[in-house]
């Protein structure tokens, strides 16, 4: 039982990271409609740029930190402008394609920078475990969770009241409406990718300090589908939830196939199998909107 | 010399046809001709690429008649074709003749096409690529942990094709029943567009509302695409089996999938020359990146250990510069160039 635990707990750190890569996905999705393959490079480059700056660099943690977050606004801005906006208005597949394309280039040019060896970050935190509940768990899982936690507090409270923030939700619900009350569609679109590839790079960070990083971080881009459609494509909250539940999901089943079945690295797919039941009984996931047609 | 500057048609028949004109028809027996002597001229190396690109029109066509034709996007294609593949593999293994296995494979990779195929009724655009996303990573799963059907990580070895007691044992000879098998696929899909049932495809994808309402039964037909399309698949699978005669699970990766689809955005979506086009610039892209990094060795001594992650780079920033300037594909710059010459040196 206590093996479960342990389980749990892990799948609730690996779900908050999810949740927040998720929610990168959930902005743009909502701003901008396009299905993001890129979102676990945006994460791998940000952990290596923080990497890089840290170890390479020598700079403190908390200005390389600080640095890497103007990086991957930076970087946001450069992929919506130069890749995205082009495209605007070409089919689906055109769009899952250039985020495809993107994925790959920058998956290419973190390679060809820091090679494929995993890198280890420098301890940021203590490494002996706090006690909670009976259970030991390191601190950099804990402020992982509380990281997490906070910026979902404050993307809730951007979104809620910041002006910006109603003009994307304005944006995300009526696009023409939207732009004939003086929103600057294009804005829009530039801020949400900023906010993407900004989580996204915290979400490496943290994830840096807890296994180090290597250039198959991406394929983290990929454990976020199952989390976006369980919570609903266009929901905060169902990111933050979805995440969780499959960071949960997985490695209690991961553990379950392995006492049970005798499987090995079920974890790899046992989100996947769950997203094809949601696809089947509900479709639009949790929280989100259904597309009612109507001829 | 006819002084035609267009085509023109008499009879729905005319507008139908395969070969719209004579001069087509010779280009195309030419280009047949040519692909024949190939071999006699060609070392082992590009009869090898020849060979790859084969398998690569075979994959890409099917994909074009899923995605391109019928707007059913596909993340799971090259799981569909290890699905072909380890079936005919297991089949011929077992002693089924290698005809008969190259069907047993497309047979099941359509099987199991379907089954994925199952959600399009309700999934739309995005959220079909996501399903057969998740298709692509669960049937790899299944690929690495059966082990028994795939020798799992250890791989599965396979021998030449072997039809009527004669083994097609070198690239050579290997050729040519892939040019056979390439050239088969490309006349059913050619013929399957001009029938009503690929009319109905293409209703489909241009408006599914439409298409119902005009009398085409949306999920029989997707389902019928999906089919068709992972039928195909199984069989470049087969072929693609005996060709390298090893299989691995590695090898019907996600990145598979991306390259298939990669093949018909840059050949150009819903067009049949155009899948065979986009099969060969991405199965040549790689090796003009070996050819220029051995090239340039000299001058930067690093290129060749950044070699696997320059091609990834390269591929990469090719699709996205074809998505960006050249959307419709190679197929209708081809088109553009051959309007250009028609009216040449008179274009207005």
């Amino acid at each position: 039982m206590e093996y479960y635990l342990q389980l749990f707990i892990n799948g609730l750190v690996v779900g908050g990271i999810y949740s927040l890569v998720a929610l990168g996905f959930v902005v743009i999705y909502k701003a901008t409609k396009v299905v993001n393959f890129a979102q676990g490079e945006l994460v791998m480059v940000g952990a290596y740029v923080c990497f890089g700056l840290t170890v390479q660099l020598h700079i403190p943690f908390v200005w390389a930190f600080l640095m890497t977050l103007g990086f991957s606004v930076v970087l946001g801005l450069a992929v919506e402008r130069l890749a995205l906006r082009p495209l605007i208005g070409e089919a689906h597949i055109c769009v899952i394609m250039v985020t495809i394309g993107l994925s790959s280039v920058l998956k290419s040019i973190v390679q060809v920078i820091w090679g494929t060896q995993i890198k280890v970050y420098p301890e940021v935190l203590p490494t002996t475990p706090v006690i909670i509940a009976g259970m030991p768990i390191a601190p950099v899982y804990i402020a992982a969770f509380v990281l997490s936690g906070l910026l979902f507090g404050v993307f809730t409270l951007f979104f809620k009241y910041s002006r910006m923030g109603i003009a994307m939700r304005a944006t995300a619900h009526d696009q023409q409406a939207a732009q004939s009350m003086g929103i600057g569609i294009r804005g829009i679109f530039a801020l949400s990718w900023c906010i993407a590839s900004v989580v996204s790079t915290v979400g490496g960070v943290i994830l840096g300090n807890i296994n180090g990083i290597n250039s198959h971080l991406g394929v983290l881009g990929l454990k976020v589908f199952p989390a976006v459609i369980l919570g609903g494509l266009d929901s905060l909250l169902g990111a933050a939830l979805g995440g969780l539940i499959i960071g949960v999901l997985e490695n209690v089943c991961d553990g379950l196939a392995k006492d049970l079945f005798d499987l090995g690295g079920f974890r790899e797919v046992a989100a996947f199998v769950v997203l094809v039941g949601i696809l089947m009984v509900k479709p639009y996931g949790l929280f989100g909107t259904e597309e009612i047609e109507r001829v | 010399m006819r002084g035609k500057c267009g085509l023109f048609f008499e009879s729905y028949r005319g507008e139908a046809a395969v070969f719209q004109s004579g001069f087509q028809k010779t280009c195309l027996g030419l280009f047949v001709a040519v692909l024949l002597i190939a071999p006699w001229v060609l070392d082992s190396y590009f009869m090898s690429m020849l060979n790859l690109i084969m398998i690569a029109v075979i994959g890409a066509v099917s994909l074009n008649l899923l995605t391109g034709v019928c707007g059913q996007i596909s993340l799971g294609h090259g799981a569909f074709i290890g699905v072909g593949a380890y079936a005919a593999a297991q089949a011929t293994l077992h002693g089924v003749p290698f005809i008969a296995a190259l069907f047993l494979g497309g047979f099941s990779a359509a099987l199991v096409g379907m089954v994925f195929g199952v959600p399009s009724l309700r999934l739309k655009g995005i959220y079909l690529a996501i399903a057969t996303l998740a298709a692509q990573l669960i049937l790899e799963y299944v690929f690495l942990h059966w082990e028994s059907a795939t020798g799992g990580s250890r791989g599965l070895i396979v021998e030449a094709p072997k039809i009527l007691g004669f083994s097609f044992d070198t690239e050579r000879k290997i050729f040519y029943l892939l040019l056979a098998a390439a050239a088969c696929s490309l006349l059913m899909v050619t013929n399957v567009l001009r029938t009503r049932h690929g009319r109905a495809f293409i209703s489909i994808r241009d408006f599914y509302l439409s298409a119902e309402i005009a009398g085409v039964n949306l999920f029989g037909y997707k389902l019928a695409a999906f089919g068709l399309s992972s039928f195909l698949a199984g069989v470049a699978g087969g072929l693609w089996a005996h060709y390298t005669q090893f299989l691995s699970a590695e090898q019907f990766g996600i990145t598979l999938s991306i390259s298939y689809l990669a093949m018909i955005i840059i050949g150009g979506l819903g067009s049949v020359t155009g899948s065979v086009m986009g099969a060969v610039f991405i199965t040549l892209l790689p090796e003009v990146l070996n050819g220029l990094s051995g090239a340039l060795a000299g001058v930067l001594p690093d290129i060749t250990s950044q070699l696997v992650a320059l091609r990834e780079g390269v591929f990469g920033l090719t699709l996205m510069l074809f998505l960006i300037f050249e959307p419709e594909g190679l197929a209708n710059r081809w088109r553009l160039v051959k309007s250009y010459w028609k009216l040449y040196p008179f274009a207005h």
